[in-house]
């Protein structure tokens, strides 16, 4: 067959699919085959030696049907169900060893900073300068009426989309930095461990701790604990850098990065729910202090129970 | 023909039909300038938001905070998964992210490119993404190889002549493939070519082919036809 047969013969089929690329609405059954059928004759006009200008055109429908025809994002309605109850919880439990790094990297310099400066009242000024604490210390003065990072939290959204900024960036960050063989993690949760004790350390030392953790308890739990995971994700990308077993360097970071991003999507929504918290609940000066320590303790259980035993059905 | 790889900007996967198909990577002057457009279009509306936001007071503060930080994140990764994996920067370049199979962009693929764009930007403006795209062969950043994604070429499909009027001319010789192809493509492309570039051509193929020397241009013109099959 000669190449202008070639091309009269198969040109209504060509002209078929162009006409089922533009009208993606209209229902086509015969989409896969006739695309079944262009990769056939692409092949033909390649091994037949057809113009350049043929085969550029076979091939150029051939990757728009290819590009139509591999759609990959199927959307279920139950898909974030499913995350939720099973995807979610199993991906934490399937890093636990991250896991257990990332919490260590984290509430080891927060515990022991946060001692050493609830033992000693000067310690705070090796981490952080007077005017921060001096900034600390306002906020959490139990003279004022409604606490938090900012004195005068005057607007509920404005901290809201302060702490959304503010936390949800350190926490991709803190991901993003595994790619630095896990180093970059590592940075972010040690050096917001220790920013984080010291500044509990002291404000528990200078006797504002009436104010200071009822405020945090409720938060904390999705908040701190969104920020390990995240660490942990990105421990994950690290790992698989440095040591990518039996895969090729850029197979295991393929591999690991799909799995990481799981747990980024969950802490992602950890922050959010703790933004919610901390702008709109912990923030709040009429809700008691005892119901705040009640619910916080129960936040924190809540969040363990979750991430121990959601979903143990069908995973870890 | 030409099996081994050579330096180009070439993309080949083989997809479950067995075949090959071939696709332009999105280089990294393209990339850059893609981005560039992102970047003003983003401080644009962001800037404008500013002004319009702080006459609110905090409220609007607040507002301007979550705003810009889904702006900073999540631009991105909303134009390529609702818009064909095209940001207005990449779509004003003809580029669009792909998987590296060339499948529209997943949305994991996308979020994870998006998260890491943060390493490719280290130490400062874009270096390391930069400096990986100059050392991998399909210029894919940090964020682009742990995604398994790629930035491709928007294909266009390659603009189609008509055949020249002349009459078709039997080959008095047999012909290899190699000249065969240059008749064929000569007579498909010369409505493209001006009439001086057509003669100069014309001269080339007679050197290529000492049988048909003194001919010409419809002759050759001729030839060509005849191999694609026309045969009046």
């Amino acid at each position: 067959v000669n190449q202008q047969e070639f091309e009269s013969q198969n040109r209504p089929l060509w002209r078929a699919l162009e006409d089922s690329l533009e009208n993606p609405d209209r229902n086509s059954d015969n989409f896969p085959r006739n695309f079944r059928k262009l990769c056939h004759q692409l092949a033909l006009a390649k091994s037949r030696s057809y113009s350049l200008l043929l085969v550029d055109e076979l091939n150029s429908l051939a990757l728009r049907c290819h590009h139509k025809l591999y759609q990959k994002n199927r959307n279920s309605p139950d898909k974030w169900l499913h995350f939720l109850v099973y995807g979610f919880p199993n991906a934490l439990r399937r890093n636990s060893i991250f896991l257990i790094i990332s919490a260590t990297l984290f509430a080891g310099p927060l515990f022991s900073i946060g001692l050493a400066c609830y033992m000693n009242d000067e310690f705070i000024y090796s981490v952080s300068s007077p005017i921060e604490v001096n900034n600390y210390e306002s906020m959490y003065n139990p003279a004022n009426e409604k606490f938090g990072r900012e004195r005068e939290s005057d607007s509920d959204i404005f901290m809201f989309g302060f702490y959304i900024k503010n936390n949800i960036g350190i926490s991709f960050r803190m991901f993003a930095g595994g790619l630095l063989f896990g180093l970059g993690s590592a940075f972010f949760l040690v050096y917001n461990g220790i920013l984080i004790g010291a500044v509990s350390g002291h404000l528990a030392q200078v006797g504002y701790g009436e104010t200071f953790f009822p405020f945090v308890i409720s938060h904390g739990a999705f908040e701190l604990t969104a920020l390990v995971f995240s660490g942990a994700a990105g421990l994950r990308l690290g790992y698989a850098l440095l040591s990518p077993g039996k895969l090729r360097r850029i197979d295991a970071l393929q591999a690991a990065g799909r799995d990481a991003i799981q747990i980024i999507y969950g802490s992602t929504l950890m922050l959010l729910i703790a933004a919610f918290l901390e702008a709109f609940w912990s923030a709040s000066g009429t809700v008691p202090v005892w119901l705040k320590y009640l619910g916080g303790s129960c936040l924190w259980l809540l969040v363990f129970y979750y991430c121990a035993y959601a979903g143990r059905r069908n995973g870890p | 023909l030409l099996t081994t790889r050579k330096l180009d900007t070439d993309y080949t996967v083989e997809t479950p039909e067995a075949i090959d198909l071939n696709t332009q990577l999105g280089g990294p002057v393209a990339r850059i300038l893609a981005y560039a457009i992102d970047l003003s279009i983003r401080s644009a509306i962001l800037l404008a938001l500013l002004i319009t936001l702080v006459l609110l007071g905090k409220t609007g503060l607040g507002f301007f905070f979550l705003i810009s930080f889904l702006f900073e994140w999540f631009y991105p990764l909303f134009f390529e998964i609702y818009f064909q994996g095209q940001t207005p920067g990449k779509k004003f370049l003809g580029l669009k992210v792909v998987n590296e199979d060339l499948t529209p962009v997943t949305f994991s693929a996308s979020a994870l490119r998006n998260l890491l764009r943060s390493v490719d930007f280290l130490p400062f403006g874009y270096l390391f993404g930069i400096a990986c795209m100059a050392i991998n062969r399909n210029f894919q950043r940090l964020g682009d190889l742990a995604a398994s994604t790629l930035v491709v070429h928007v294909e266009n499909t390659p603009t189609r002549f008509n055949l020249p009027e002349v009459k078709s001319q039997i080959p008095t010789t047999s012909l290899s493939l190699r000249d065969q192809i240059a008749f064929t493509e000569f007579s498909q492309r010369q409505a493209g070519l001006s009439e001086q570039r057509k003669h100069e051509l014309a001269n080339l193929l007679t050197d290529f082919n000492p049988e048909i020397k003194g001919k010409n241009l419809d002759y050759i013109l001729g030839i060509g036809c005849w191999l694609l099959g026309k045969r009046s």
